[in-house]
């Protein structure tokens, strides 16, 4: 069941270049009845890089934030942003996995008269938050303006899918596809639904990000999504960002928006395009919610059995 | 209490026990225990040499009562019982301490506390044997009928074997044809020889065997009863189908207008109708009607298959029915199931058309399968240029099966062969590790190398139709590390075969509950040992065959089946089986006749006599389990060899302080 209000961490991103994320996380929490209480004084995670260049300064840096939420008396921290979620779901569980690196990170918090004992806080993404507490029965309820006619890619991306996911499979989850399905979109068949966007290739490596992005929105483009719905502020302005110049490098034109997961659902619960950030984005996501139909889609025919092929492997209830 | 001389003896087991207990010790010990006239350590207790110690001693000495500290009973309980039978002691005076499975190998870092809690269990045992008594085994007469339940190539070899000596046997068989796994194979390795050719005459013998009675499409519902003497109730589904009447001619099946998918037989590659035999060669030929699927049963109207059956043979009107069966011994040889590959998402079967399964391909490969042999794509026409075959799926894996299902590489190599013989592609394999470990395999694999099939070590990441390069586009691509060149490959080919690793059955826990076996950690029947006896159960005339007792290839469940028949044929020739005499009894001039007891007995054991007012023990259904002794508000139940005495007793033992001093003694020698 829903929490009346959680404690919530939004992360640099949020702040700076991923408005819409953040604006439609907090209009999306008010429709559906619950507070996303900032805690105080948060600092950045390390992104990615910081634990392969000084892991314990890294880990430190992450724990303090988990010693302020735990200080604030939280028990759970709700995290928009995967990069964020993977760096304090680990640093909590390696801390209490390795109780050296627990004494270690105590001993640098002690400077700033913290300390945190692993297992405090439970460190949540806010899409698990949505799906698990609020759960989709209840979501069907909320729906006022059903994706009717809207394919969708689920992109998990890397970082909540492994190495523990959060959902049903670290290979290959379903659990965002069917929340589509819930929102009244379709979900297409997508490869790559858990492939890296690159990180910080893009800027590392310019090509080498490219191709990784291009791959992405190819394999989307391919399945006919009209967009691709991700839980990730790196993921999103990687594919958004870098889309056309992966496009160049590769002499495509591929114009797949890319959206934030509390877009789309925004979009169904009846929140105006305006309040969900959409318009932000590089490549155009109107022409994509244009596409919604007031009618849901009319169901396929029955085909008639191909008398040669060989049957589908029959799935089990 | 004084006259009674208890000896005592400390088995090393090598370096099992005398590793970790200090078993010298021990045994110097354990002369300060009450009664013990004799205590002494030796390497192996269960060798000759040890046995003939406590024969000597037990008439040198004059000993009543004897303790073995080394392994479990079920090992060596047997062994022991029997050295002081010779030595004309009762074997119930006679108590093991397990100090090997309980102390020795669940401490082996700790040696002062392994060897307290030998002294402990020591002490336990020499408390509890001077409370026993002296007790007589139960003589029961053996059944000459054995129940044999599962009609795939172990069962059906067990039952011939049986059959063939002159006894009766009961096949039970759940589909409505015997065969199993194995007719659904079109080729053998390491030979090739066609699966049906050397499996439909033995399925013709079993049918026509004067000694088998088959009941094929029937289930067990019901077990009661001890060896040599169970009950079975077996429920025949019904077949709807007169089998007096009907010939087998095929035309209800050739006019039935409802076609549905064979999930098990064609293992979902083909149709079948809703009244069918499952393959040509049944036995017995008799089809059945499949009623969730019939039309009739769904909407009341069609009856085409009466209409044209010639010898009025359809009949809608029947019911399931229950045949009693009494028999002596029982081979549970009921199979494996295949793994549901769906459980590993990554490699896309049930998503990506071009996946098969390895039971799918052998329906496709086989030459009275849905595409009468021809290898082809999903879509029933394409014929694949390149194909991969993916080792160990659902096996080796500690996300699925941590064990290895032993068939897959062969099968695999199997399937190189075929797939290059009939279509010319290229095929590449990947493997872990190459385990074709019977005679003639490694030959075979050594014939698929040369043959110019591609061998790639790796565990597959992932299936996927997502092409990153032009020569990529419209294929499979198998991603995997090739770990001999330490390199990630991406191999595109057409079609993916998944060489699916052996399950227990869906049902094998509820299985092996209702015959009272149990089930290993990786869900398949426990066999009593797993080197010495591989094929009875610890239910005495309970026995296992073939893959219900771990994966393993058609040679080795023929063997288990011919095994487990001569363990039965032993003990049918016996005619008599000597039960444990561990049975409870009531003391009828206590019994107040409250009648707790007999609805408490899990074997309906315990009746009331009426005229005396009292509840009596059938000692020969009582398993001694105990549950009505605790049962009884009187407390004047007594589980002979369990006793409230012996019980306290070794409470009273375990319970003594193991760090007092050794006595003093003369008598001890070493040995």
């Amino acid at each position: 069941m829903t929490r009346q209000a959680y404690t919530y961490y939004p992360g640099c991103s949020l702040q700076h270049r991923s408005h819409a994320y953040e604006s439609s996380n907090r209009n999306v929490a008010q429709a559906l009845g619950f507070d996303l209480v900032e805690m105080d004084d948060w600092n950045c995670c390390g992104a990615t890089e910081y634990f392969s260049l000084n892991r314990l300064p890294a880990y430190a840096l992450v724990a303090r934030n988990l010693a302020r939420a735990a200080n604030e008396g939280a028990d759970e921290l709700v995290v928009p942003c995967s990069a964020c979620f993977l760096n304090l779901h680990k640093t909590d569980k390696q801390m209490a996995q390795y109780p050296d690196l627990a004494r270690s990170v105590n001993q640098a918090l002690a400077a700033g008269d913290l300390h945190y004992t692993p297992g405090t806080v439970r460190v949540r993404h806010l899409v698990e938050v949505i799906i698990s507490d609020i759960g989709f029965t209840e979501l069907a309820t909320r729906i006022t303006r059903p994706l009717y006619g809207l394919k969708l890619a689920a992109y998990y991306g890397c970082l909540i899918a492994r190495p523990d996911s959060i959902f049903d499979s670290t290979e290959h989850p379903t659990t965002m596809d069917r929340l589509f399905e819930v929102l009244g979109a379709e979900s297409v068949p997508f490869a790559l639904k858990t492939f890296c966007c690159g990180g910080h290739m893009a800027q590392i490596s310019a090509e080498t990000g490219f191709e990784m992005i291009h791959k992405i929105v190819k394999n989307a483009a391919e399945n006919g999504a009209d967009a691709i719905v991700t839980v990730c502020p790196m993921c999103q302005l990687n594919l958004d960002v870098y889309q056309n110049s992966a496009n160049k490098l590769f002499d495509t034109d591929y114009q797949v928006p890319i959206l934030f997961f509390t877009q789309v659902l925004g979009l169904a619960l009846g929140l105006k395009p305006s309040d969900l950030g959409i318009g932000q984005e590089f490549v155009d996501a109107m022409p994509a919610i244009n596409k919604i139909s007031e009618v849901p889609p009319p169901k396929p025919k029955r085909e008639r059995r191909d008398k040669q092929a060989l049957p589908m492997p029959v799935m089990p209830e | 209490m004084s006259d009674k001389r208890v000896g005592v003896y400390v088995c090393h087991c090598g370096h099992n026990i005398a590793g970790t207990v200090d078993v010298e010790h021990v045994a110097e010990w354990a002369w300060g225990l009450p009664n013990v006239a004799v205590s002494r350590d030796c390497q192996f207790m269960c060798a000759s040499l040890g046995q003939d110690m406590i024969e000597e001693d037990i008439r040198e000495h004059g000993l009543t009562h004897i303790v073995v500290a080394s392994c479990s009973p079920h090992m060596h309980e047997k062994t022991f019982r029997g050295a002081c039978e010779r030595a004309g002691l009762n074997p119930y005076l006679f108590e093991m301490a397990n100090i090997r499975e309980h102390a020795s190998w669940v401490h082996p870092h700790d040696k002062d506390g392994a060897t307290d809690k030998a002294k402990a269990l020591v002490s336990a045992a020499v408390h509890r044997v001077l409370q026993q008594q002296p007790l007589e085994p139960l003589q029961v007469d053996i059944r000459p009928e054995t129940l044999v339940v599962g009609g795939g190539i172990a069962g059906i070899q067990a039952a011939l074997e049986i059959a063939d000596a002159g006894f009766p046997v009961y096949l039970v068989e759940r589909e409505p044809s015997i065969g199993g796994h194995m007719a659904q194979f079109d080729k053998t390795f390491p030979t090739l020889d066609c699966a049906a050719c050397i499996l439909t005459p033995k399925m013709f013998d079993a049918g026509a065997h004067p000694n088998i009675t088959l009941l094929t499409y029937s289930e067990v519902e019901q077990v009661d009863g001890y060896v040599g003497n169970f009950t079975v109730r077996v429920r025949r589904k019904a077949r709807h189908v007169d089998e007096s009447l009907c010939t087998g001619c095929g035309t209800c099946w050739e006019k039935c207008p409802k076609k549905v998918i064979d999930t098990v037989f064609e293992a979902g590659m083909g149709y079948r109708t809703a009244i069918y035999r499952p393959f040509p060669q049944a036995v017995p030929k008799y089809p059945v009607i499949d009623t969730e699927n019939c039309t009739y049963y769904q909407t009341g109207k069609c009856k085409i298959c009466e209409k044209f059956c010639p010898t009025e043979a359809i009949r809608f009107d029947m019911e399931d029915e229950y045949v009693d069966l009494e028999v002596g011994n029982i081979v549970l040889a009921t199979g494996y199931d295949i793994f549901d590959a769906r459980r590993i998402p990554q490699y896309g079967y049930g998503r990506l058309a071009n996946v098969f399964t390895s039971l799918e391909f052998e329906r496709l490969t086989n030459a009275a399968g849905p595409t009468e042999g021809k290898v082809v794509l999903r879509d029933g026409v394409t014929e694949p240029r390149s194909v991969a075959i993916i080792h160990c799926v659902g096996s080796r894996d500690k996300n699925t099966n941590e064990y290895c299902s032993a068939i897959c590489c062969m099968s695999s190599l199997k399937f190189d062969h075929l797939v290059m013989e009939k279509t010319g592609a290229q095929v590449y394999n990947f493997y872990i590790d190459m385990r074709p470990i019977h005679k003639g395999y490694e030959e075979f694999y050594h014939r698929i190398l040369d043959e110019g099939t591609q061998f790639i070590r790796g565990r597959v990441a992932e299936i996927t139709d997502a092409a990153h390069s032009p020569e990529e586009e419209g294929k499979l691509i198998v991603i995997a590390e090739d770990t001999l060149i330490g390199r990630q490959r991406r191999v595109p080919v057409d079609m993916v075969i998944l060489a699916a690793g052996l399950e227990p059955r869906a049902d094998a826990q509820g299985v092996a509950h209702m015959f009272g076996v149990g089930c290993g950690d990786s869900g398949f029947f426990t066999e009593r040992h797993p080197k010495l006896d591989p094929v009875a159960t610890m239910t005495e005339g309970v026995y296992i065959a073939g893959a219900c007792q771990g994966p393993k290839d058609i040679p080795d469940s023929v063997a288990q089946g011919a095994a487990a028949a001569a363990r039965i044929l032993g003990v049918i020739f016996r005619k008599q089986v000597a039960l444990e005499p561990i049975r409870a009894s009531i003391d009828e001039s206590r019994c107040s006749g409250c009648r707790i007891c007999n609805t408490m007995c899990p074997y309906n054991a315990i009746s009331f006599i009426e005229e005396l007012s009292v509840s009596r023990v059938n000692p020969a259904l009582c398993k001694g389990c105990g549950t009505c002794v605790a049962a009884c508000p009187s407390q004047i139940i007594t589980g002979a060899h369990f006793t409230f005495e012996q019980i306290m007793a070794e409470i009273d033992g375990i319970l003594v302080d193991v760090h007092t001093a050794p006595p003093e003694h003369t008598a001890v020698e070493a040995v």
